[in-house]
């Protein structure tokens, strides 16, 4: 599949993307990371979250990795999501359209900053 | 409580993220107390109502795209899917839609649960009409009843309205129409005062009635109509659609009691029974606590009139209980026999899913051991299955919107509904709810076994023996069995239908032309002039070409009205049970029995001598005669019935005045001329028979109606046809019943065959190289065919004997429709299940010819 055909990405997919985009996660890192970065105002689901894991697993933009972390960090149940070769490109064209939203909408006043 | 909630979650998905879904919840509680804790939860519980939702959507969107691929891939096998589940679906939708419509459905009135009839009850008859003075005192006594009112049937000629008609329709007292609560479309119900003696004449028409003859105009209110002579003003139409007692009914007069009858309504006669008493219960009050009211009262009355109502008490019926046991039990039928071919139809596919579902069996191992979990692979077929079932379905509606005209004849006519049953959301739900049924049933156990232990090993050797066959198998024999069952009803029905064909009316129907022309009204009140109307028409009838003989009588048998029933006492006999003392009553001319061909035993005919001013005669019949002079010589004996004495110049046989499947009571004919002026008007001579020498007796009908017609312009001639298509109308309902049954056990019947055929066809592909190696070791094309059709033929052995016991328990509950036929009848037996061998055999023909043309070389090559 195109990256592009992914276009636009729901809003939880494109979070969990960059949450993973520096190491690999599990779930409730996840949540943890997006809130983070997000100054709380995205606050994940565990519904969300799981639905958007298995549809992006069947996408191919994650994978389960069988790597742990250090044993006395680890915990058995939890399972660890890495960003493939896919997701990157998938995330790094998302970017790319909102760039492209902003600077558009900048052109037109509706956001502040230079065109 | 967490983990209970995920349950709403495809299973799949449980088992991938169930625990860990867990514990990300954990944590966020460890997070939260008091009301967070309480938000959470509210929180989550629509987070996973919401994402459930959606992951089943996902699948449910994946599942559409397989079946999509699928069926490009396969038209054929889809088409034959839906086609088979339509018409399993169809049939017994449209069963449902009429049983629906004459059973289920809450009668189309207001209130409908409130509106009784109110009959009274004897010892052997448990709905018998009211007389008015009991009508009168129930009425006046009873507290269940917000309304009551009573009515009676009426036909009346419509004159000076073009050509003169008659009308069907009901006399009613003023608070029918308003307890039955449908409004006219234009203009008023009766009025208080208008049931009462001497109050200007009013009518209601119907709906069709207003259309046909007055073309819808409101100027029709306040219209002169003269019915029987009478003028009447039209003062209401009632709704298309309002039926009321009976369907067809086309106009309602005010009941005035004593304009039925010279004598009044001060009539104190408690035994002349003619009204059927309709009420609406009062709220809260059962019927039951009704009827122990009436019941109440009536024992009272009893006692102040120990002889007239001796034995007589009351009964209230659900207004909806007018139904005969004889039409549930027709309907009770069809349906089963609608279930027996969705059964059927479901089999079949069930079957034809599983030999699919088997030739798909390498994409689902592929599919499952890319992860795919047997619940999901579960999941995808069931969807396939549902989808074609859905597709089924609306051609099932399809099917049962077109076919349910079929099924009118089986609406009872006495019913206060339309002829058609119109969908409503109880046939629609009915019609959903099969075709899901049906595709979870044709689906599951296909989806179960194509799923259990798919694997991927290239070339195994398909299905051979094994435990799918063995499923397959026992799916035939089901298709054989019911259709089995369908096969030995119908012939079971068509026995007995020709039983009853069969049985004597007591008079020979062939050549003899019937017509009705209703000589009421003040014109014909007196005999008079009645006599002089039937001497001329019957002599200028008697002139034309062709005719043999003709005559008058009150009414023929097996036709509209088959009552008139009265007592008989005997002179010196005391009777021990007055109601084993009934006889059927008729006036006839001269000629009648030699009209009719029935035998002259003893004595003579009614004579034209016979007049009011002579003794009053009567000729009985062999079992009158029989029940009250055993071995004794009648003629000449005496006997009095309504209120006259007559004496016994002839015996005749006995005729079917009810019917051919119905008791008659015993018969007794009175002279024309001696019919007293006054006398109850339907008891006046209308019906005219006329037998002819050859050829069709309806050529005669012309000729004849213009001779009435010159006798008296004024007079409508209805009911013209022949004797014998009066005969046939006792057999219509159940010819009806057996085109829509026979239609089943036809469908059924290619159903089964379609489904051996299948079966044999995919066993002799499995068995190709079996059946090569078996040649090459010698077997000869006997063996070969030995092997396939002996399989078939044990398959219908075990689904006849399982179909013919079922047949037999069917054919007990359907007792009530036999005629007395015995429900193990040999007959309809040996030909439901010769039928099936046939079918068995046609089923297995093609298979087994391709399994002898295997080529040994080639089979054995391909392995």
């Amino acid at each position: 599949m195109k990256p592009d055909s992914f276009l636009p990405l729901p809003a939880a997919t494109f979070h969990i993307l960059m949450a993973v985009a520096d190491e690999d996660r599990h779930g409730y890192a996840i949540i943890q990371d997006v809130s983070a970065s997000t100054n709380g105002e995205l606050k994940l689901s565990a519904g969300t979250l799981y639905r958007s894991i298995q549809r992006m697993l069947e996408q191919g933009l994650l994978v389960e990795t069988k790597d742990r972390p250090a044993p006395e960090e680890d915990d058995e149940r939890r399972r660890y999501y890495r960003i493939t070769a896919l997701g990157r490109t998938v995330a790094k064209a998302e970017a790319q359209r909102l760039t492209q939203l902003v600077r558009l909408a900048r052109k037109s006043g509706f956001a502040a900053g230079r065109a | 409580m967490y983990r209970a909630l995920l349950h709403l979650y495809p299973k799949s998905f449980r088992g991938e993220y169930e625990s860990e879904m867990c514990a990300v919840f954990a944590r966020h509680k460890r997070d939260r107390s008091g009301i967070g804790l309480v938000a959470l939860w509210v929180e989550t519980f629509f987070d996973v109502l919401f994402n459930a939702a959606r992951v089943h959507f996902d699948i449910l969107g994946q599942d559409l795209r397989y079946f999509g691929r699928t069926l490009r891939q396969s038209p054929g096998y889809a088409l034959t899917v839906v086609a088979i589940a339509g018409l399993g679906i169809g049939a017994t939708t449209a069963a449902f839609s009429i049983t629906n419509h004459v059973l289920l459905r809450p009668l189309p009135f207001p209130d409908a649960d409130r509106l009784v009839t109110v009959y009274e009850k004897e010892t052997h008859y448990s709905r018998m009409e009211l007389s008015p003075p009991n009508y009168s005192d129930w009425k006046a006594r009873s507290k269940s009843f917000e309304a009551f009112g009573a009515y009676t049937d009426l036909s009346a000629n419509l004159a000076g309205e073009g050509e003169p008609v008659r009308l069907k329709g009901a006399v009613l007292t003023s608070e029918v129409l308003p307890l039955i609560g449908v409004r006219p479309v234009i203009g008023r119900w009766f009025a208080a005062d208008e049931d009462r003696r001497g109050a200007a004449g009013t009518v209601i028409l119907s709906y069709s009635l207003w259309q046909a003859k007055f073309g819808g105009s409101d100027s029709v209110l306040g219209k002169k109509l003269l019915l029987d002579d009478e003028p009447c003003t039209v003062i209401g139409v009632m709704p298309a659609g309002f039926a009321f007692p009976a369907r067809n009914d086309e106009v309602w007069l005010p009941l005035r009691f004593f304009g039925m009858y010279a004598e009044g309504f001060e009539d104190p006669d408690r035994t002349n029974t003619f009204l059927v008493g309709v009420g609406k219960l009062r709220r809260g009050v059962s019927l039951q606590q009704a009827n122990s009211e009436l019941q109440l009262i009536a024992a009272q009355i009893e006692r102040q009139f120990p002889k007239e109502l001796k034995n007589i008490s009351a009964a209230a019926f659900d207004l909806h209980d007018e139904v005969s046991p004889r039409s549930k039990a027709l309907l009770m039928a069809l349906g089963g026999a609608s279930l027996c071919v969705l059964l059927i139809a479901c089999t079949n596919l069930a079957n034809l899913l599983l030999a699919r579902a088997l030739a798909r069996r390498k994409e689902l191992a592929v599919r499952s051991a890319m992860g795919a979990g047997r619940e999901r692979l579960v999941r995808q077929l069931l969807t396939e299955s549902l989808l074609l079932a859905m597709a089924g379905g609306a051609l099932g509606m399809l099917i049962a919107v077109t076919a349910t005209p079929l099924f009118a004849a089986l609406v009872p006519t006495y019913l206060p509904v339309v002829a058609l049953p119109s969908a409503d959301w109880r046939v629609l739900t009915f019609g959903a709810l099969v075709t899901v049924l049906t595709g979870l049933a044709f689906g599951v156990l296909p989806a179960l076994k194509a799923t259990g232990g798919a694997d991927l090993r290239e070339g195994s050797r398909s299905g051979v023996g094994g435990k799918k066959e063995r499923l397959r198998g026992a799916l035939v024999v089901a298709e054989i069995a019911a259709s089995v069952v369908l096969l030995v009803t119908s012939g079971l029905l068509i026995r007995a239908m020709w039983r009853i064909r069969g049985t004597d009316p007591g008079f020979r129907a062939d050549h003899v032309l019937t017509l009705h022309t209703p000589v009421t009204g003040p014109r014909y009140q007196n005999t008079l002039p009645r006599v002089a109307f039937y001497k001329r028409v019957l002599a200028d009838v008697r002139a034309l070409p062709g005719v043999e003989s003709a005559a008058y009588i009150t009414t023929l048998p097996m036709g509209t009205w088959r009552g008139g029933i009265w007592t008989v006492t005997v002179n010196g006999q005391q009777p021990a049970d007055p109601s084993s003392q009934k006889a059927s009553m008729r006036f006839v001319t001269p000629d009648f029995y030699k009209t009719l061909g029935i035998p002259l035993h003893l004595g003579r005919d009614v004579a034209e001598s016979d007049v009011i001013t002579s003794p009053l005669v009567a000729v009985v019949s062999d079992s009158f005669a029989a029940r009250y002079w055993p071995g004794e010589n009648p003629l000449g004996k005496q006997f009095s019935s309504g209120m006259q004495t007559l004496s016994v110049i002839g015996v005749v046989g006995d005729v079917r005045v009810r019917g051919l499947e119905q008791y008659s009571e015993p018969q007794m004919y009175l002279a024309y001329q001696q019919v007293k002026d006054n006398w109850y008007p339907p008891y006046v001579p209308q019906d005219l028979a006329i037998r002819t020498a050859n050829g069709d007796p309806l050529q005669l009908a012309p000729a004849v109606r213009k001779i009435i017609a010159s006798a008296e312009p004024q007079l409508p001639v209805t009911n013209v046809r022949s004797l014998s298509e009066l005969v046939a109308a006792e057999t219509a309902t159940r010819k009806a019943q057996l085109v829509v049954l026979g239609g089943f056990a036809v469908i059924a019947f290619l159903l089964a065959a379609i489904g051996i055929h299948g079966l044999l066809s995919f066993t002799v592909s499995n068995r190709t190289q079996e059946i090569g190696v078996r040649m090459a070791l010698g077997a000869t094309r006997g063996n070969i065919l030995q092997l396939i059709v002996g399989d078939a033929f044990l398959l219908a052995a075990i689904g006849i004997s399982l179909g013919a016991s079922a047949a037999y328990g069917s054919g007990l509950e359907l007792q009530s429709l036999l005629a007395g036929l015995s429900p193990n009848d040999v007959d309809a037996f040996t030909a439901g299940i010769l039928l099936s061998l046939v079918m068995t055999l046609a089923g297995s023909f093609l298979p087994a010819m391709r399994a002898v043309r295997v080529d040994p070389a080639t089979a054995l090559r391909a392995e």
